[in-house]
C-alpha cells in the first residue's frame, strides 16, 4: 500500500466549527488520515466542519469517494460540511460528481464560516 | 505586500487530464451499432448521494504476484479487454476510442425475462485506476472504481469498488431480494476473469459495508427513469416498429 501524500491539520474556528487544512493529495490512500482528521475535528461540540482545499494538488476518484463517506459520517453526527480553496478544476469535479449539492463551496474561509 | 491568488487562478493540477470535462447530459457516440442504446442519451449522471436506497460500498479484490502483473499492467489489460471479463448475458459496448475520461459506454444485460439497456460515463482514468459513473435510470446511482496498487514487495492488488445507492424504490426492493447477490457474483466473476487473463487465476475477496442505512424518500420519483422497466416493457413496441419497417 502506498503512503498517504497528505498533511491534514485541524484547528478550531470557534467552539462549534472546526477547519481541516489539507496539503497534498486526496486519493484512496489517505483514508486513515482523513478519518483521523475528521475524528479530531469532531471533538467537543462541533456542529460544522470546513475543509480547506487551498493546498490540494492532486485528487483522484478514490479520493472523491472518501469525501462522500466522510460527508455521510458528518451528517450522521449532525454536522454540516463546507469547503473552500477549490480552484476552477476541482470546483468542476465537485459539480460533475454532484458533491456540490451536499457540500457548500465557498471562495474563502471568511465566506465559508459566514455561511454556517 | 504579497498579492493573494484567487483559488480559481491556481496552475492546472496534475490530475486535470484524468477527469471527464463538464457533462450536463450524456451523449452516446462511437459505440457499436449492434448495441441497444436506450436510457443513456440526454440523461444526467448520478453520484451515490442522489440515489434512493441505502448506500453500500462493495469491494472485490484479488492478489496477484507482481511477477505476473504490475498495477499498470492490470489496469491497461482491464481497460483494453473490459467487456471480455463480464459474465454471459451482459454486454459492455465501449466507445471506439476506448475507456477515456468523458467517454460513454453502453450496457445491455439480460436477467431472466428482464432486459436492461443503460450506460456509464468514464468519470476518471489514469494508469492505475478508472471510474465509471451511472446515469439516471441505472439500477444504482454511484461509481465503480477499478484500481490496482502494490502491496509489499511481491504483490499487486486488483480491485473493483462500488459506492452506490439503488436508484429507485423498485431497484431497492430488487437489490434486497436478489440484486445485491447477483451483483456480487457479477463482479467476482469479472475480477476472477481478469486474474485468469493475466495468467493468475485465484480467489476473489469480497468486502461489503453499509455506509448509510437511510433511504432518500425525496428520490422516490426516480422510478420514472427505471431503465429495466423502460427496456423490458418497450421491447414489444420496438419489435412492432421493426416489423413495420422504416417510416416513409
Amino acid at each position: 500500500m502506498q503512503d498517504a501524500q497528505v498533511v491534514m491539520t485541524v484547528r478550531k474556528a470557534s467552539d462549534s466549527v472546526s477547519v481541516i487544512d489539507i496539503e497534498g493529495e486526496i486519493t484512496s490512500f489517505v483514508e486513515d488520515a482523513l478519518n483521523r482528521a475528521h475524528a479530531e475535528a469532531s471533538e467537543g461540540a462541533t456542529k460544522a466542519v470546513v475543509l480547506n482545499f487551498d493546498g490540494l494538488d492532486y485528487m483522484n476518484s478514490g479520493g472523491i469517494g472518501l469525501l462522500v463517506t466522510m460527508l455521510i459520517r458528518a451528517n450522521r453526527q449532525g454536522q454540516k460540511l463546507a469547503a473552500y480553496g477549490l480552484n476552477e478544476h476541482y470546483r468542476q469535479i465537485f459539480e460533475l460528481t454532484r458533491l456540490d449539492e451536499a457540500i457548500g463551496i465557498y471562495d474563502d474561509e471568511r465566506q465559508a464560516l459566514g455561511s454556517l | 505586500m504579497e498579492e493573494q491568488q484567487h483559488p480559481s487562478e491556481k496552475k492546472t493540477p496534475r490530475d486535470a487530464a484524468n477527469w471527464a470535462g463538464r457533462v450536463d447530459k450524456l451523449h452516446v457516440s462511437g459505440v457499436s451499432p449492434e448495441a441497444l442504446n436506450l436510457n443513456v442519451e440526454g440523461r444526467r449522471v448520478l453520484s451515490p448521494l442522489q440515489g434512493f436506497g441505502q448506500m453500500w460500498q462493495k469491494t472485490y479484490r484479488m492478489r496477484l504476484p507482481r511477477s505476473v502483473a504490475t498495477p499498470e499492467t492490470v489496469i491497461s489489460t482491464w481497460k483494453e479487454r473490459y467487456a471480455e471479463f463480464w459474465p454471459k448475458g451482459n454486454r459492455f459496448y465501449a466507445p471506439l476510442t476506448g475507456i477515456r475520461p468523458g467517454e460513454v459506454g453502453v450496457i445491455n444485460a439480460t436477467q431472466g425475462p428482464m432486459r436492461l439497456s443503460t450506460g456509464v460515463l468514464v468519470l476518471y482514468s489514469d494508469d492505475t485506476s478508472f471510474t465509471f459513473m451511472t446515469p439516471e435510470g441505472h439500477p444504482f446511482a454511484g461509481w465503480i472504481t477499478f484500481s490496482a496498487h502494490e502491496e509489499g514487495e511481491d504483490v499487486t492488488v486488483a480491485q473493483a469498488q462500488l459506492l452506490l445507492r439503488p436508484g429507485d424504490p423498485i431497484y431497492e426492493l430488487g437489490f434486497k431480494m436478489f440484486g445485491s447477490r447477483t451483483e456480487d457474483k457479477m463482479w467476482q466473476h469479472t475480477v476472477a476473469s481478469l486474474g485468469a487473463a493475466l495468467g493468475s487465476p485465484g480467489d476473489v475477496e469480497t468486502e461489503i459495508v453499509c455506509v448509510d442505512r437511510r433511504r432518500q424518500w425525496s428520490q422516490f420519483g426516480a422510478v420514472k427513469h427505471n431503465a429495466i422497466f423502460r427496456t423490458t416493457l418497450g421491447a414489444p413496441m420496438r419489435g412492432i416498429r421493426r416489423l413495420a419497417g422504416p417510416r416513409r
